[in-house]
């Protein structure tokens, strides 16, 4: 039988293989969030205060716009050559294929933001006043916040006819919850006047109501015609 | 032959020829359009069934429904067995690929193997080979022929040794030998007693495998028939009791 670790780490890997083979998803986040950090940097000459106060906000938009693109990407290749039904037809558990997709975006999104947070820090000369280490939790948990909405969303707006807006549509209210944690938190740790503890309790809890949400209600949007 | 081995070879035949799946009242409507419109029919094992009809007929939608992938709208379908293993049972092939063009044959049947729990690359490459391919080719399956493309996908299906089979359109775009290749599969299939359900517009690739042929239209199946002559060229005939339209 098909247990959903084994499934999980089968989709997993093949979502890796595929994304390291194809880079249709990594270059297009990659390219998109490189071009808003040199805009955004052309665009406005803040002081080295007012930068602390609004990079957390350019990032998390730069992230979240960029990220869009590898949660589309996840979902269109399964629907060539009708591969998704390959799954749906199998005995295979519904949420092994979710689980699967939604660790492959987050670990594409945490390399992104790998890439690109330095170049923020870079070009908007940061100097990190508060408790830099956590920055790390925020980002997970930041991450995590967006994909594992965004994995869900895409999956339901996979087979209708506009996805591309769609997706957005979907996505970006029900973020905003998470997105003012996460930008309350960076710039609490950018500017060091205030703790980021309330915000990162919040992006906890955001993550495991969402993650068990998405979870409960995948298989019904999986097989829904 | 004494009276029990009589007994015995006719008990043999009729759980040999014994009901796979049986379709009750079917319907399917996407909106208003009906795709099945009351469809009955029953599939016995070890047969082989073509499926023909004008497009959009209801042919592929009857596959679906039967594969699981679609939800008749009403009626029921019923299948012999086990149900909790149901997915293992059924083995389907689209007229698409349901391949990753990105992946080789074994990494394709490799993905597809974990779905069904299975981890044995013996099995995957047996399956290639099965349909003559080579399980050593590195090759994407997306620089693959039209014909190897079809054949990675039956060998998809026949990985994990299902008993029902639902074959979608499988000798569109094939040359004579290809189409012949897996005309013959299908043939051993049948006789190592799977249930085959075949939708094709060639009659002449079933010819010398199909045991029956079904004839829609309009969502409606019109007529189950012994052979596949009369119903693959469209003229009356006579039911034979297995697949009857209601």
């Amino acid at each position: 039988m098909s247990s959903l670790f084994d499934v999980t780490r089968a989709t997993l890997a093949k979502d890796l293989r595929l994304e390291w083979r194809s880079k249709d998803a990594t270059n297009g986040m990659l390219f998109f969030a490189l071009l808003v950090v040199v805009i955004f940097s052309f665009t406005f000459e803040p002081t080295a205060e007012e930068a602390r106060r609004i990079t957390g906000g350019l990032m998390w938009m730069a992230f979240l716009f960029a990220s869009t693109m590898a949660l589309n990407q996840s979902w269109s290749r399964e629907l060539r050559n009708q591969v998704l039904d390959g799954f749906r037809a199998s005995p295979a558990p519904a949420n092994a294929l979710f689980l699967g997709k939604t660790i492959g975006n987050f670990l594409f999104v945490c390399m992104l933001e790998a890439i690109v947070g330095p170049l923020f820090v870079v070009f908007f000369n940061l100097n990190v006043q508060g408790d830099a280490p956590l920055l790390v939790l925020v980002f997970l948990l930041g991450t995590w916040a967006l994909i594992v909405n965004g994995t869900f969303f895409a999956a339901m707006s996979m087979r209708t006819r506009s996805r591309e807006l769609m997706l957005p549509l979907l996505l970006f209210p029900i973020s905003v919850p998470a997105l003012l944690a996460m930008v309350g938190a960076i710039t609490a740790i950018f500017t060091g006047e205030s703790s980021p503890d309330l915000s990162l309790r919040f992006l906890a809890v955001y993550d495991i109501v969402f993650t068990t949400v998405s979870l409960l209600l995948f298989e019904t949007v999986l097989h829904a015609e | 032959m004494s009276a029990d081995t009589k007994l015995i070879a006719r008990i043999n035949y009729h759980v040999s020829f014994m009901v796979a799946v049986e379709l009750q009242q079917v319907t399917k409507l996407f909106g208003r359009f009906a795709a099945l419109r009351s469809v009955s029919a029953q599939f016995s094992s070890g047969r082989c069934y073509a499926i023909f009809g004008e497009n959009g007929a209801g042919k592929s939608t009857l596959l679906r429904v039967i594969a699981g992938l679609a939800h008749p709208t009403s009626g029921k379908i019923i299948f012999s067995g086990p149900q909790e293993t149901l997915r293992h049972r059924i083995g389907y092939v689209a007229h698409a690929s349901m391949l990753y063009d990105e992946f080789s044959a074994m990494e394709n049947l490799r993905y597809f193997g974990a779905l069904y729990g299975i981890k044995d690359e013996q099995k995957f490459a047996a399956a290639i080979r099965t349909v003559g391919l080579d399980p050593k080719l590195e090759r994407r399956a997306g620089d693959y022929s039209q014909g190897m493309r079809q054949r990675l996908s039956l060998a998809r299906m026949l990985m994990h040794d299902p008993e029902i089979l639902l074959l979608d359109e499988p000798f569109s775009n094939l040359d004579v030998t290809s189409a012949r290749d897996i005309s013959t599969l299908i043939g051993k299939l049948r006789d190592a007693g799977k249930t085959i359900l075949v939708v094709t517009h060639q009659v002449g690739n079933v010819a010398g495998v199909a045991d029956h042929s079904l004839l829609f239209s309009q969502g409606q199946l019109l007529r189950c028939e012994s052979g596949i002559a009369a119903a693959g060229q469209g003229s009356p005939g006579t039911s034979s009791g297995e697949g009857v339209a209601q």
